[in-house]
Formats: C-alpha cells, sequence, structure tokens
C-alpha cells in the first residue's frame, strides 16, 4: 500500500486496545499526514515513556519516579490505603479525586480460569507496608465480580492480622441510575448493602 | 441450529476486547459454549458471573461450531452471595468443579437440577447457606460423581457384606466399610461423614472437612484425574478455609 514502514506502523497500532485494522489504518493516516507536529512529538513522547516510565516498588502504580509521585506526596494520609485491581483503576479513582491516601495495585484477581493464584498477586510489599506501622485502615477497592469478591474475602482474611481496619467500597445504585433500568444484579447488592439513613 | 433454555453460568472468559466466551450448562443440553459479544461491556458484565440462573439462546449455523450465546437475567445468585464469605466460596467451587468435571454437550439433568437447589440455598437465606450449604455441596459432589459414572457404594461394608453402620470409605473401589470390616486399615481408608448417611444431619466443619475429603479425593482422581487436570483451586480454597475453622465454632460471615 505505501511501503513497508506504514504497514510497520499500522500493524502496531491496530494492536493497542481499542484499534482494529481499521482504525489503526486511520490513525496512522493522520499522523502521517502532519508528521512534525503529531507524528514526531508522539514518537518522542512514546519513546521518553518507555525509557524513563517504571512500576513503583511500593505500591505497583506506573511512573516515571520510583517511589511514585502518590507514594512520595507529604500530603497524602499515609495512614490510608486504597487496594485497587490495576493500575487503571488508580488512574479513575485519582481522576474522581476522591481518594487523599495511598494506593496499592494487586495487579490482578484470583482467577482459576486466568490462572491468577494467590502467589501471582502482588500482596508482599502490601504486607510490608502494614507491618512497618502506621496504616489505620486498607480499602478494598476491587471489582463486583465473582473474582473481585473471593479475593476481597481472601485479602480481608490475610490483612486482618495487621490490626489495621479493613473496609470496602459500596456497591449499588450508580449516580444517575433510575431503578427501573437497573438489572437485577445491581439491584439486589444494593438491597443487601442497604444501610441506614 | 439453535435452542433456548434455561441455564446456569459456570464460567466467561474474556474473549478480546469486549466480548467473553461463556460455559453454561443446561438441563436438557448439558455444558454448552459459546461466544457472547459484548459479554465484557457495563451492561452485560454482571449477566455472566458464575452461578447466575439465565434464560439462554444458543444459536450457530453448524451444530459443531463454537456458536453464538445470549441470555436474559433469572436469578442473580452471584449478586446476592458476593458479601457472605462461606456462601460465596461454595458458589465458587462448584461453579468450577462442574466447568471442569462436565463433558461438553452431554445432558446431567440431575446435576442441573442440584445445582440449581444448592445456588438457591446459598443465595436465598445467607444465614442457612451458612448452616448447611457445605453438606449440601458435598451432597452435590456425590451425586456429580454417580452422574458420571464414578459413584460412592454406600449400600453395604465391603469387608463384612452387612448394610448399616458404615465409618468409612475405600479410596480405590470407593465402597463403603463399617468400623469392624476396616480393622487395622482404618488409617488408610477415607472417614465417611455421617450427614452423607443422615439426611437431616447438617454436620460440624470437622465432618465437613472430612467430607470434602472424601468426594475431593474421587473428583480428583476419577472426574478431573480422567482429563489430567488437578482440582480446581476454588475447591482447593473452599478446602482449606474448612479445614482452618474452629470444631466447635461457628461457620465465619
Amino acid at each position: 500500500m505505501g511501503g513497508p514502514e506504514i504497514e510497520r506502523l499500522i500493524e502496531l497500532l491496530g494492536k493497542l486496545p481499542g484499534l482494529g485494522p481499521r482504525s489503526a489504518r486511520r490513525a496512522a493516516l493522520g499522523l502521517l499526514r502532519q508528521p512534525q507536529a503529531r507524528l514526531l512529538p508522539l514518537a518522542n513522547a512514546m519513546e521518553q515513556a518507555a525509557r524513563t516510565v517504571r512500576t513503583c516498588a511500593r505500591c505497583g502504580n506506573l511512573d516515571s519516579r520510583d517511589p511514585c509521585t502518590v507514594c512520595s506526596d507529604p500530603n497524602r494520609d499515609q495512614g490510608l490505603i486504597c487496594v485497587v485491581e490495576g493500575v487503571g483503576d488508580l488512574w479513575a479513582l485519582e481522576r474522581a479525586g476522591v481518594h487523599r491516601g495511598l494506593y496499592h495495585v494487586l495487579g490482578g484477581t484470583l482467577s482459576p480460569l486466568g490462572g491468577i493464584g494467590p502467589e501471582d498477586l502482588n500482596l508482599s510489599p502490601l504486607l510490608a507496608r502494614l507491618e512497618a506501622g502506621g496504616v489505620r485502615e486498607v480499602i478494598l477497592a476491587l471489582g463486583a465480580t465473582v473474582e473481585g469478591a473471593t479475593t476481597q474475602h481472601w485479602l480481608s482474611e490475610r490483612l486482618a492480622p495487621s490490626g489495621a481496619t479493613i473496609s470496602r467500597v459500596g456497591q449499588g445504585v450508580p449516580m444517575g441510575g433510575a431503578l427501573d433500568v437497573l438489572d437485577d444484579g445491581t439491584l439486589a447488592a444494593a438491597l443487601m448493602a442497604r444501610r441506614a439513613s | 441450529m439453535e435452542w433456548e433454555a434455561p441455564a446456569l453460568v459456570l464460567s466467561a472468559t474474556p474473549y478480546g476486547e469486549n466480548a467473553v466466551v461463556a460455559h453454561v450448562l443446561t438441563a436438557e443440553h448439558g455444558a454448552y459454549r459459546g461466544l457472547v459479544r459484548g459479554g465484557a461491556s457495563r451492561k452485560q458484565a454482571s449477566l455472566w458471573q458464575a452461578g447466575n440462573l439465565v434464560s439462554a439462546r444458543w444459536f450457530a449455523r453448524l451444530p459443531e461450531q463454537l456458536g453464538n450465546l445470549g441470555a436474559e437475567l433469572v436469578h442473580p445468585s452471584a449478586a446476592r452471595i458476593m458479601l457472605h464469605r462461606l456462601p460465596l466460596a461454595l458458589l465458587s467451587s462448584c461453579c468450577a468443579v462442574a466447568d471442569g468435571a462436565l463433558p461438553e454437550r452431554e445432558p446431567h439433568p440431575r446435576v442441573f437440577d442440584g445445582l440449581v437447589k444448592l445456588l438457591t440455598l446459598l443465595s436465598l437465606d445467607a444465614e442457612e447457606a451458612q448452616r448447611s450449604g457445605v453438606v449440601a455441596l458435598i451432597r452435590w459432589e456425590a451425586a456429580l460423581l454417580a452422574d458420571l459414572g464414578y459413584g460412592l457404594d454406600l449400600t453395604s461394608c465391603a469387608v463384612t457384606g452387612e448394610a448399616g453402620e458404615l465409618s468409612f470409605v475405600s479410596p480405590r473401589s470407593g465402597r463403603g466399610v463399617s468400623a469392624v470390616g476396616a480393622g487395622t486399615w482404618r488409617d488408610r481408608l477415607l472417614p465417611l461423614p455421617p450427614f452423607i448417611m443422615n439426611a437431616g444431619d447438617v454436620g460440624n466443619p470437622s465432618t465437613w472437612s472430612q467430607g470434602l475429603r472424601l468426594t475431593g479425593h474421587f473428583l480428583a482422581r476419577d472426574a478431573f484425574g480422567a482429563r489430567h487436570q488437578p482440582l480446581p483451586a476454588a475447591r482447593s480454597r473452599l478446602q482449606d478455609m474448612i479445614e482452618a475453622m474452629p470444631v466447635a465454632g461457628e461457620a465465619p460471615g
């Protein structure tokens, strides 16, 4: 079509989440039409990110610093750790701006089918942080799936000896959600997790 | 080629970005897999949770194809159980065992009916699930083994030939053995928990552990061993959880 370089670019773009061969071609064309304004800055940014971004040894976040920006922020509540499944969840919570404590990225949930067992989860650094003291609460913010709930129960048991309060995020009716359009599972979970107002 | 039937979701494996390959169990058609387009989407993800009872529709151009699955939720067992540790472990275990032990597309209506009853017990009353859920699961596992052709023979003692008073099971033949018949071999036999023979007995953590070891032995050796597969991790975790329970204590919430 346009030489092996373009084919290679399309092939690599097509492997990104959310992009197929068709959208990869459109993206490649958009980049190639403005190489100075789009393609080269993108290539530089990608190269720089590949060179500098690493996994934070304390919490598992991705950052160019280790410890990451979140872990090294003295204004954050050091006694509050929110456990999430992946970095995407951490970013979502940061976007919402509702958590002012620290994080811990577990790197998955227990999944027999996915071949993820307790030994595959990033748990040791969390246990070490709890052992070091100063943590008063651990918030388990894992998905509302069978695997997520199984992992929450397992983690609660593992973290209980630390003495920190173990809490979990609520489940139920989403913001702006009308009850009559919610699925039965969400409604059941919302009713079971009800609280006195 | 098409069918519609009530089905239990056994598992859902991610496929691509937005789809899942779901494994469901029906009474008429047995265990079936199918591609669910958008199965991992926000709208559908809660439906394809293990243990949910759905009204499923499978269709394909040819019967030997993977086919497509669609469903509507009938009973959200997973959502009802998630907050409770022991019932959730039981749900994960029974779904993982059915997922791995049942042959594809071979009807096992008694296994399906038993699993529906078990999941209903687990999801409708958390207290009752804590009290009698483990025994119900062990009885269902024994029924599953029987349906697959590996059933326990508890009609009479394999040594003395006398009926009743069975206390052990031979790990080799699966036949019951009385305390008298066991003699010096009792350490090599699997203890038979009383609730297996007595329908009204709900047992205790100690006898639950014996029951799980009993059915676990035959599941591992016959149902999963025949496929060169280990027992599912969820089943092993359940056993660990029960064995860690205090003998005279209450089941943890």
